[in-house]
């Protein structure tokens, strides 16, 4: 006989052997340096938590009470790990680029981070585990009690209590130690992980361990047994349909919906490419999980009083056997099925209500004090350790409320019934974009809200939530509300009646709510990110440890700050924290400085992205893009108006140059002109003085000469007086002191007075002059002596100028675009490019042809003119000679 | 999605891990139809149907490990590079988020 002190110190060793292999799993981790520890079969050995102490010691009894229908529990599963590259592959790569914590993160996520969703689907968690986690600690006080009934021990139901209690608050020790240990980046637990690898084992061998016992020791082999089955009550069992698919549905949903599972599928995967050994193994293990399930329960029924317990025959079938040391293996077995299953669950369930209750109330009270980082982590992991006692408590609660009375596989049913309504919105949210999130929130709540009225709280049982009369008449009196016959359907079994109705309407919800409904930018770029992850992430292998952060660090600050200054402040931190050199240990206080530094440089967001990926290893998120953005748009936006104004001066400082060429030219014409009216004015000047010296001094001049050199004298003061004319008329005109008489005239009879004023036709050069007289007939407003003397510039310059044999002068008259316009083209050599920008200059003078006689100042006096009469006059090239186009407002265009 | 459109036919490896990547996605639906099957037995023996579950329960995992294995293989690493096959078009990628919005 064991006696019970054994058991517990067994049990004792047991749990601190645990207690090593989580310790130095973590150290391992921390150093680096176990491979082994990602290995892939740990992650199938961890994913073995869905078999909890409802497979080791429930699955007989099921088999007991309903044959083989057990195996759809197993088969759902299998399913769902041979289709990995449907869900699973996808899942799992969503949880490595968004950095997903937990199912409701993944949900909250999705529908753009929205934390009402990750408040939903946190409540609903806790509410669907509780009674799971109270059938653990039911099935292990159950076990307990059974080696205590064997050891004649008396056990008072107050000794259960108490058993129970010690459990839960060992299990919220062991998970408070290695489930909190660190803030890690990505929730990862490698002690843990490795402890219920470790468990997993166990609890497979030893449910292996009494099944051979069974088949061989008890029985004479498998064939024997096959015999036995078909003679056994269980044989009697029948096949129901409606059972057989929606429990098989149950069991895959709840595969991939329950906290725990999604906890070290999806969260704890170190390496994508371990689901490809998974996707095998794990079946099997299923498989040989169940293996012996049908033999046990067949050899128990045969063996076992009638009143025996069918889900402790694990155990009770070795103890009546006398096999102590097989009891106390199958006992160790459930004792790792029951932990392992509570220990992941608290963790995940504490990060839930950690991530998605807490820490948003606790940062919407506390709006000051999330400043300082170290404050955040340490609520965070205050949070964490609350909510796995709170958790335990709960489960505990729920065992001492329930009585512990139902059978297990009943309670394990509803549980599942309860999570797997997050399974619309976790699906439709990695495969369909349209998705959204008051689709996912309606669904959830209907789905719950059905879970709970028509399977939850009916299974308390009459007047203890619900009255009786309720269950048996519906609310009110209305039948067809009746919880365990929604619309009249009964007969239907009650996980059947409750999975159809709950999933058809969360289905519908969920599909209805996200047609109706808009979804937000957010939400929709993390819609396309999680629907097309694929599209968007490297298939990651294995999770980077930041081993050279520091560094990595300062090769980034070199970039942005210089190398000199982020040297500095490296070497000032190293300092500061005591160290020699360049590199400082990453601290926080040291990224928040480091990451001010950089936002000087960068912008806020940018710098908090770009230390964040550094530090965390973490894909950049949403917010953060958006804030990179928005700052990046105000950096150009600025730029763009730096370069605007860079445009604006370069435009400037080119005009100022043209100018200044403009300045130089002419302040050289001028100094040539001023040579050249000194010239001018002292050759007729020297004459004049000559001759009337001459007069003077020579007093028997003949008459003749005398009247000569005086007519020479007149003639040379009239040239000067000429000269001063124009000169004075040039600044006249430039003042603007000059009087306008305008007087309606006709323009040909201007230009008629043009041409007989120029002398065409005296002298040697003939000059040949075409005009379209016919279109001179305009009457227009002007001054008619300005005007002319402008033609007579224009007209005498190509008697002076022009070089051709036979030079012609064609005036070409016509209205254009409302203006009178009026060429003068000669069939000369025109006026080379380089000039035509000076020729209207005072003082310009292309040559220095002394026939020209004139001061350069001509067409300088005509520009004058023409500007005060409202016109303008400019040089055209390429006519074949030098033409000028006089353009004159047309005043009274229709008298004409 | 960008760049250029993928190749219309693929070499023979590639085809290889296309239709690799197929079965991998039909196993689970013969799994269902395979596991559904008893439904249709009038009255089973209880030993016949546990043979019979377990056997496809083995089929179904010696199947997957050889499919995962040749994924492990080949598939995991050219999945980035040429993703899209147009033969393919029952695939997840064709069915789900090509939404043009």
């Amino acid at each position: 006989m064991v006696s019970f002190n054994l058991l517990i110190v067994v049990c004792l060793i047991y749990v601190a052997l645990l207690f090593l292999i989580a310790f130095v799993a973590e150290r391992r981790a921390a150093a680096s340096t176990a491979g082994w520890l990602r290995s892939p079969l740990v992650y199938t050995l961890s994913l073995s938590i869905y078999c909890t102490a409802w497979t080791f010691y429930g699955a007989v009894g099921y088999a007991a009470r309903s044959g083989l229908e057990y195996v759809t529990i197993y088969l759902g599963p299998t399913i769902v790990m041979v289709g990995w590259w449907w869900i699973l592959r996808k899942l799992v790569r969503i949880g490595r680029s968004q950095r997903i914590t937990s199912v409701a993160d993944l949900i909250s996520s999705r529908y753009g981070k929205s934390n009402l969703l990750g408040v939903i689907v946190t409540l609903m968690a806790v509410i669907g585990t509780t009674p799971y986690i109270a059938l653990q600690l039911q099935s292990v006080t159950l076990s307990f009690s059974v080696f205590a009934r064997s050891g004649q021990n008396e056990w008072a139901p107050g000794d259960i209590n108490a058993t129970a209690i010690w459990v839960a608050a060992g299990l919220a020790v062991f998970t408070i130690i290695f489930g909190t240990r660190n803030l890690d980046a990505n929730e990862r637990h490698h002690g843990v992980v490795t402890a219920i690898a470790v468990e997993a084992v166990v609890k497979l061998l030893a449910l292996l361990a009494v099944g051979l016992f069974v088949v061989w020791g008890l029985g004479a082999g498998p064939s024997e047994m096959l015999q036995r089955i078909d003679a056994s009550p269980i044989s009697e069992w029948a096949l129901r349909p409606g059972r057989w698919v929606s429990l098989t549905f149950l069991s895959a949903a709840a595969f991939l919906t329950l906290p725990r599972m999604f906890q070290v599928m999806v969260v704890e995967n170190a390496d994508e490419r371990h689901l490809t050994v998974a996707a095998w193994a794990f079946p099997l293990y299923l498989m040989l999980m169940s293996l012996f399930v049908v033999p046990i329960a067949v050899v128990g029924l045969d063996l076992m009083p009638k009143e025996a317990n069918p889900d402790l025959f694990v155990l009770t079938l070795p103890l009546s056997q006398g096999r102590q040391g097989l009891a106390m293996f199958a006992f160790l077995g459930g004792f790792s099925s029951a932990t392992s299953m509570v220990i992941v669950a608290a963790i995940a369930l504490s990060t839930m209500v950690s991530n998605h209750i807490v820490m948003p109330l606790w940062l919407a009270t506390a709006r000051q004090g999330a400043t300082k980082s170290g404050d955040v982590r340490r609520v965070v992991l205050l949070a964490r350790r609350l909510s796995i006692a709170g958790i335990l408590a709960l489960g505990y609660a729920y065992f001492r409320f329930s009585g512990g009375g139902a059978a297990l596989a009943a309670i394990g049913l509803i549980s599942f019934t309860g999570v797997v309504q997050v399974l619309p919105a976790m699906l439709g949210g990695i495969f369909w974009r349209g998705a959204t999130r008051w689709g996912a929130a309606t669904g959830l709540l209907v789905g719950f809200g059905l879970w709970a009225y028509t399977l939850f709280l009916p299974s308390f049982g009459g007047d203890v939530v619900m009255s009786q009369a309720v269950l048996d008449n519906g609310p009110w009196g209305v039948g067809w509300l009746r919880p365990q016959a929604l619309f009249g359907i009964s007969g239907l079994d009650p996980v059947v009646h409750a999975v159809l109705w709950s999933m058809v309407f969360n289905v519908s919800a969920f599909c209805i709510g996200s047609l109706v409904s808009f979804p937000g930018p957010l939400e929709r770029l993390q819609g396309a990110q999680v629907v097309n992850v694929f599209d968007h992430s490297e298939s990651a292998r294995g999770w980077v440890q930041g081993a050279a952060e520091a560094e990595d660090l300062l090769v980034m600050a070199q970039r942005i700050l210089g190398a000199d200054q982020a040297q500095g402040l490296f070497q000032a931190e190293a300092a500061a924290q005591g160290k020699a050199g360049y590199l400082p240990d990453p601290s926080p206080d040291f990224l928040q400085r480091l990451e001010r530094e950089l936002a000087g440089s960068v912008g806020g967001a940018t710098a908090h992205a770009m230390v964040g990926q550094i530090v965390g290893g973490a894909s950049v998120s949403v917010a953060d893009l958006m804030a990179v953005a928005s700052e990046t748009a105000q950096m150009m936006e600025y730029s763009s108006q730096l370069e605007a104004k860079s445009v604006e001066l370069a435009r400037t400082a080119r005009q100022l140059r043209e100018a200044n060429e403009k300045l130089t030219e002419l302040s050289v014409q001028k100094d040539a002109f001023l040579s050249q009216i000194s010239h001018e004015l002292r050759t007729p000047m020297t004459s004049i003085r000559a001759f009337s010296e001459i007069l003077c001094n020579e007093a028997d001049l003949a008459a003749p000469d005398r009247s000569r050199y005086s007519a020479i004298i007149h003639d040379e003061t009239i040239r000067l007086t000429r000269l001063l004319d124009d000169l004075l008329d040039l600044s006249v005109l430039e003042n603007g002191q000059v009087e306008l008489t305008l007087e309606p005239v006709w323009l040909k009879d201007v230009l008629d007075r043009a041409v007989s004023a120029a002398g065409v036709n005296e002298g040697e050069c003939r000059l040949a002059i075409y005009r379209d007289t016919g279109a001179e007939k305009l009457e227009i407003m002007t001054d008619s002596d300005r005007l002319s003397q402008v033609f007579i510039n224009l007209i005498s310059n190509v008697r002076k100028y022009c070089t051709a044999p036979r030079p012609e002068l064609h005036i070409k008259t016509r209205i254009r675009g409302g203006r009178l316009v009026i060429d003068f083209i000669d069939n000369g050599t025109g006026i080379p490019e380089k000039s035509q920008s000076v020729i209207f200059e005072k003082f310009s003078r292309l040559s220095d042809q002394r026939a020209a006689g004139g001061a350069g100042l001509g067409l300088a006096i005509c520009r004058e003119i023409i500007n005060r009469l409202g016109g303008s006059i400019s040089y055209v090239p390429g006519q074949g000679g030098a033409a000028f186009r006089v353009i004159l407002p047309v005043w009274q265009a229709d008298a004409a | 999605m960008k760049g250029k459109p993928p190749p219309l036919f693929l070499a023979r490896e590639n085809y290889r891990t296309r239709r690799i990547i197929d079965a991998a996605r039909l196993l689970p639906v013969l799994g269902v139809l395979l596991i559904f099957l008893p439904m249709l037995w009038s009255a089973p023996m209880t030993s016949t149907g546990m043979i019979y579950l377990f056997s496809v329960w083995i089929g179904l995992i010696a199947v997957t490990g050889v499919l995962a294995r040749k994924l492990d293989r080949s598939a995991m690493q050219t999945e980035n590079e040429d993703r899209a096959d147009p033969a393919l078009s029952g695939g997840v990628q064709a069915r789900t988020g090509r939404e043009s919005d």
